[in-house]
């Protein structure tokens, strides 16, 4: 009988299609909505996932990675006088204004190493060598920079040169980074370099990235540091956790996602409850005329949910599936930011069962309340 | 063409619907028999009670008191679940509006009753077959109600009612929708199932132009049976416009 069911579902073809693309609808809403939000997310991070340590430290009114409140030149040595840790060596991190070849300007996020370990390096150097940072004036840019480059027609590659704060430049390395929340290139210098680059302030140390000695944890490190009067340290996972927190707490990002979720769900329930309302209606003196013949309500019941999860099933697939070819598209650009964690996949069919379970609701307390005797009326 | 043996008895049976002051007694205190082997036909007026005491036959609806056997066993305290089981074996239906599913074809209609006992859908789908080619409908199979006349969909609605070789056969104005020829033509059928030793075929009917098909006819009146004759001295009794073929009457 269930393959009766389904027959009667697929071949009631213009409810079938209606139900099918209001599911449909709903779940690439949902599931692309969902990971353009982790991919903003994780951009937010971008910054600890190209620059590798165990434990990172900060001034002690930091919340969150992109957040900068600069160190004393000390604190590096404060850091490394700790017992737990093995070295500790400076890092610079700050937006200035780049000048092109072509005399425009273009925001990027200047990272200046230790020049002497390369602590924070990028992981995956498409061109070139860290090592050549040692060569005067030069830097690394990541693809991000060659995109925005090619965009404005210049043709840059190794040797090609640029200004920062009216100093030269010059390429020796591509590298490729994950794209941050600002959107700007990461460029990657010495920190020695990066100083001269940058107008001179007070303090210019963004952190001090630290390595725990052999049998210390980070979290043993981090809670050396936090004695430390006006210092703060994270362990890796515990800053990328707490940077995501803050921006789900301190922005609109999470509502203005949320709303377009939420409506994606009413979606859903409008258009699937409506349309499995009317089917079993419309079905109902045949379901009445089965319940005559022999069919019980247990049978009946569960014609109604393998149609409502059926056409959920079908729905959530093909919602899922134009929202990873989104995705896939949207990759390629770089833009709009796309992160599919598997929780997405699994909290969007959780949703689509629930619409389905409220759709086949209806359709079941119509059932159940079927008299068999109606069909004789 | 009965046989001795009573396929349905029903003993005082009262149905009312509603309660105080618009309560409907429907029926009575129905007393009735059916045998095996027998076409039996319920007339009377609009609102007399002949589909409650169908339904209440058949077990889709239950008696407020009284007996009703089916084969010799009670269906009147039987459980529900056993009760739409024992209906899905021993019942066959046809509706006054066929209640063929538009998006079934006419053998995925037919196959309904072997599915609800239990047979593979393939045999389901070969019996079917073999029951439409037996009422003519071979070669129809993959057509769809609304691809067929009302005959024809009354013969599906027939073949539906007959797959699982059911031992009653409950048939609600099944003339109503009709045409003559059709009709004449769907009462052939039932009168053929009929004459099976272990079957009994009741039908409700306001459509006199059938009543010569029937081995009894039972009238029924305010709830109550009023009279049960033969079909040959009821239409002495109740002579009527439609010029019936002997061989029926």
């Amino acid at each position: 009988m269930f393959r009766i069911a389904l027959l009667m579902l697929f071949r009631d073809k213009a409810k079938y299609a209606m139900l099918i693309s209001g599911l449909t609808f709903c779940s690439l809403l949902m599931s692309q909505q969902a990971g353009v939000f982790c991919g903003i997310m994780m951009w937010t991070t971008a910054t600890l996932r190209n620059i590798s340590s165990p434990v990172w430290v900060v001034d002690a009114k930091v919340q969150q990675i992109n957040e900068v409140i600069s160190l004393r030149d000390i604190d590096v040595q404060r850091v490394r006088s700790l017992p737990g840790v093995a070295w500790a060596v400076p890092l610079f991190w700050g937006i200035v204004q780049a000048r092109l070849p072509d005399g425009s300007f273009q925001a990027i996020q200047l990272t200046g190493l230790d020049s002497s370990s390369f602590t924070g390096r990028p992981a995956v150097m498409l061109e070139g060598r860290v090592e050549d940072l040692r060569l005067p004036n030069s830097v690394i840019v990541d693809q991000v920079a060659l995109e925005k480059l090619h965009r404005k027609g210049i043709d840059a590659r190794i040797g090609t040169t640029f200004e920062i704060n009216d100093e030269e430049a010059r390429i020796v390395g591509i590298c490729h980074t994950e794209r941050s929340f600002l959107g700007q290139p990461y460029v990657y210098t010495t920190y020695e370099r990066a100083l001269q680059y940058m107008p001179a302030q007070r303090k210019m140390l963004a952190y001090v990235l630290a390595e725990p000695k052999p049998g210390v944890s980070p979290q043993e490190v981090v809670r050396q540091v936090n004695a430390l009067p006006g210092l703060r340290a994270f362990d890796h996972d515990t800053f990328f956790r707490e940077t995501m927190i803050w921006y789900i707490k301190n922005t609109g990002i999470p509502v203005s996602f949320g709303t377009v979720v939420l409506m994606g769900i009413i979606v859903g329930i409008a258009i699937a409850g409506q349309t499995f309302y009317l089917f079993v209606h419309d079905n109902l003196r045949y379901l009445a005329a089965l319940k005559a013949m022999g069919a019980g309500t247990t049978k009946l019941v569960g014609m109604v949910l393998l149609q409502a999860f059926t056409t959920g099933f079908i729905g959530y697939g093909l919602g899922l599936g134009l929202a990873a070819i989104f995705g896939n598209s949207v990759l390629r650009n770089g833009t709009p930011p796309f992160y599919m964690p598997w929780q997405v996949p699994v909290f969007v069919g959780v949703v689509i069962a629930l619409i389905c379970s409220f759709s086949a609701a209806i359709g079941v307390a119509k059932v159940a309340r079927l008299e068999a005797a109606t069909v004789f009326k | 063409m009965s046989t001795s043996e009573p396929a349905v008895i029903c003993r005082d049976v009262v149905k009312t619907y509603g309660k105080g002051e618009i309560a409907v007694r429907a029926l009575k205190g129905v007393s009735l028999e059916a045998r095996f082997g027998e076409l039996l036909m319920i007339v009377g007026p609009s609102g007399c009670g002949k589909t409650t005491l169908l339904s209440v036959m058949c077990g889709t609806l239950r008696a407020d008191s009284g007996t009703i056997e089916l084969f010799g066993k009670s269906i009147s305290s039987m459980p529900e679940r056993e009760l739409t089981a024992f209906r899905a074996r021993n019942v066959g239906f046809i509706f006054q509006q066929f209640n063929l599913v538009p998006t079934l074809t006419a053998q995925e209609n037919v196959s309904i009753p072997r599915l609800l006992n239990g047979a593979p859908y393939a045999t389901a789908q070969q019996d079917a077959g073999a029951m439409l080619a037996q009422v003519g409908l071979g070669g129809r199979e993959k057509s769809f109600p609304s691809q067929m006349s009302g005959g024809q969909q009354q013969r599906v609605a027939i073949s539906r009612a007959m797959v699982h070789q059911p031992r009653l056969v409950i048939c609600d104005e099944p003339t109503a929708s009709l045409d003559a020829a059709a009709g004449q033509r769907a009462m052939d059928l039932l009168r053929e199932s009929a004459r099976h030793p272990d079957r009994c075929v009741i039908v409700v009917t306001h459509d006199s132009r059938i009543f010569h098909y029937a081995d009894r006819i039972v009238e029924m009146d305010d709830g109550l049976v009023t009279a049960s004759q033969t079909a040959s001295d009821y239409l002495r009794d109740h002579p009527h416009p439609h010029p019936q073929p002997k061989s029926h009457a």
